[in-house]
């Protein structure tokens, strides 16, 4: 079986905090990880790979920072990686970067692409998805179990609803978004460090997809960016320090005077 | 549908640093949100994850950096006409959110002077035509097979595109559910139109193109977005966001369009084998008065029980923040924040929660916040409406004491 599992590079989002005088971002020194439900990708990956013998291809699409990540899915187990990284591919919204990636995917054949549920970057989850149409294939998002017939032809899934989950049946190739707890992602191992700093890691350009460049990048992204802004604050309410049995009567009271108790 | 795949080419985009003008000052440098700009001698260089988020434009103080945008298409747009909801229905019922939309949908339509026509696909849903017909609603398209059931990708995607392609609306809003997630962006790719994901506001600019607003980098900033040119303009929108429209009975009925579902069986490639429900203890968060909700503070799972005897006699339902969800200590249903669900109750009690801003953002909607932390600096005080700095596991006994004390009395 060969599965493809994509990831993405992101800030560590938890570190992320808005500076108060100029209202902008503060990132100087928030490490950048894997998104975490691309780790899940990627381990879910390696068990398929695992239990029914095939190999597993991780693909992103980033700066050139974004190799490290790589990296550490090469240091997790995964078989190969190819990373398509190009100054042409700057400014790509969620369909041109789903339309890069189906051209570097669509090369590869695989039964298998997983996908993170969504980037916590960007929170969109409009990339799995749109890299399924444009494969051609059928998705199943929001996945919290995978299950492979013997035949290696067919997939159970289970996929989450807004009340409860339901249970789909579907030929390969599919892709599939997951999410966390659908596995523990392994930590990669020492040997593992070892062998993924030896790989070969397989870059790809604007040249080599022999497409009309204006397919790509931001001149192939039909959403545009117009205004970044830090939310507004909201209303300072009452915030009071006092002994346990004070605050209980404070809260109390509140809750009777807008009649919730 | 073929054509839509010559599509493809939007506009010619370019971010320009003027070598005359930039200084090398590195204020940009600090100000990218994606950290992708560099000085190497005294000029800006843009590196290859540049967004174009334009920030740098706009703050640059010598103005050396500009973003251009150039139309490609030549496709007359004039012809995509009015303002479209996906009504997403689940066994019979209309879900809340798209009565949400439908109420921004009559602001956004008086601004444009175009109609507003939903959409709504299922088997044996003609019922709701007369729910829906008591909203401000100009067109109803309804579209009934036994295929259309249960959702499935394919199925939606080929009636939303053929139903698209044929009667071109300008706008198409679809509630960002697992669902509205799972259908928007296929369609939008098949389409091969522009889409912004899980929208906080909507707007109309004086030129015409509906402005999204949504959240990135986890709530930290908002960014406007604009598909000027590709028709429709999509989007998703959170549960929650928006107020639901009201009926009104001083409206003229909608006129009924049954279109004929022309669905390819076999390009149905997902079979549903089973559906399965899950009644928890916070099935509907979305829906609720009141949410207690349980964060790290608790320290441990054993002390849920807490949160768990307060929701009850409040008689609400229990909620949490991503570290513990993240944990294990509740099921991902039960998530609140911009990874979890949006919520807007009555009251959201949150206990032990610092208030990370991927949280704020998912409960920033709710009336009434009230949060006991012991941290005076926890951020979820800067947007309580009552906030008590102080031992959660002294004042939720007591809490819960005296709240079942007057219970007995009343």
């Amino acid at each position: 079986m060969k599965i493809v599992a994509c990831i993405k590079q992101v800030p560590e989002m938890s570190e992320v905090m808005i500076d108060p005088e100029t209202h902008t971002l503060k990132r100087k020194g928030v490490p950048s990880i894997i998104n975490p439900f691309d780790e899940n990708a990627v381990e879910e990956g390696l068990k398929i790979k695992e239990k029914y013998s095939g190999e597993l291809i991780v693909v992103t699409m980033g700066p050139p920072q974004a190799e490290e990540a790589l990296r550490r899915c090469l240091a997790m187990g995964a078989d190969e990686a190819v990373f398509i990284s190009d100054k042409a591919f700057a400014g790509s919204d969620t369909l041109a970067t789903a339309y890069t990636l189906s051209l570097v995917i669509k090369q590869l054949k695989p039964d298998l692409i997983i996908c993170g549920k969504q980037a916590i970057d960007g929170d969109t989850a409009q990339v799995g998805p749109e890299l399924a149409e444009q494969l051609g294939i059928s998705q199943v998002t929001y996945v919290k179990k995978v299950e492979i017939s013997e035949d290696k032809k067919k997939i159970i899934l289970h996929r989450e609803t807004d009340d409860g989950y339901e249970i789909i049946q579907c030929k390969l190739p599919v892709l599939i978004t997951v999410l966390k707890i659908l596995n523990e992602p392994r930590y990669p191992s020492i040997r593992g460090i070892l062998m993924a700093k030896k790989k070969g890691i397989k870059v790809i350009k604007a040249v080599d997809l022999k497409v009309d460049p204006v397919k790509l990048g931001a001149d192939g992204s039909p959403t545009q960016v117009v205004n970044i802004f830090t939310p507004q604050q909201h209303q300072k309410g009452k915030i009071l320090k006092l002994e346990p049995k004070d605050a209980v009567k404070n809260i109390i009271n509140f809750l009777q005077d807008e009649k919730l108790f | 549908m073929k054509s839509y795949f010559k599509r493809g080419r939007f506009n010619l985009a370019e971010i320009i640093v003027d070598k005359n003008k930039c200084n090398g000052c590195g204020k940009c440098v600090n100000l990218c949100p994606f950290n992708q700009i560099i000085i190497v001698q005294k000029l800006a260089i843009i590196e290859a994850g540049c967004t174009m988020c334009g920030v740098c434009q706009e703050l640059c103080p010598t103005g050396a950096i500009t973003i251009k945008r150039e139309r490609l298409s030549n496709e007359d747009y004039s012809n995509y006409r009015g303002i479209w909801v996906f009504i997403e229905q689940h066994q019979g019922t209309i879900k809340p959110v798209s009565l949400e939309l439908l109420g921004k949908a009559k602001e956004l339509v008086n601004k444009l002077n175009q109609e507003i026509a939903v959409v709504l696909a299922g088997d044996e849903v003609s019922h709701l035509v007369n729910d829906l017909s008591s909203y401000e609603i100009h067109k109803i398209y309804l579209v009934e097979n036994k295929v259309l059931k249960s959702y499935t990708t394919d199925a939606y995607t080929q009636i939303l595109v053929s139903l698209v392609s044929q009667y071109k609306p300008n706008i198409l809003l679809i509630g960002a559910t697992n669902i509205g997630r799972d259908l928007a962006p296929r369609v939008a790719a098949r389409l091969r139109v522009g889409l912004t994901a899980d929208c906080t506001d909507l707007d109309i600019t004086e030129e015409g193109y509906l402005l999204q607003t949504r959240p990135a980098f986890g709530g930290n900033i908002m960014a406007q977005i604009l598909c000027k040119y590709t028709r429709p303009q999509m989007a998703t929108v959170r549960p929650n966001v928006f107020k639901k429209s009201r009926p009104c009975s001083n409206f003229q009925s909608p006129e009924i369009i049954k279109v004929e579902a022309k669905l390819n069986l076999l390009s149905i490639r997902t079979k549903i084998i089973e559906v399965i429900k899950e009644v928890t203890e916070v099935a509907n968060l979305e829906e609720v008065d009141i949410i207690v909700s349980a964060g790290r503070g608790l320290g441990s799972p054993d002390n849920l029980y807490l949160v768990r005897e307060l929701a009850k006699i409040l008689g609400a339902a229990v909620g949490g923040s991503r570290a513990i969800v993240d944990a294990g200590w509740l099921s991902h249903h039960q998530q609140v924040g911009q990874s979890g669900k949006t919520v807007a109750p009555e009251l959201y009690l949150a206990c032990g929660i610092s208030g990370a801003i991927q949280h704020l953002v998912g409960i920033q909607t709710s009336k009434r916040i009230v949060a006991i932390n012991k941290d005076p600096e926890a951020p979820i005080f800067k947007i309580a409406t009552l906030g008590i700095i102080g031992d959660l596991f002294k004042v939720i006994p007591l809490l819960i004491e005296d709240l079942k004390k007057i219970k007995n009395i009343v």
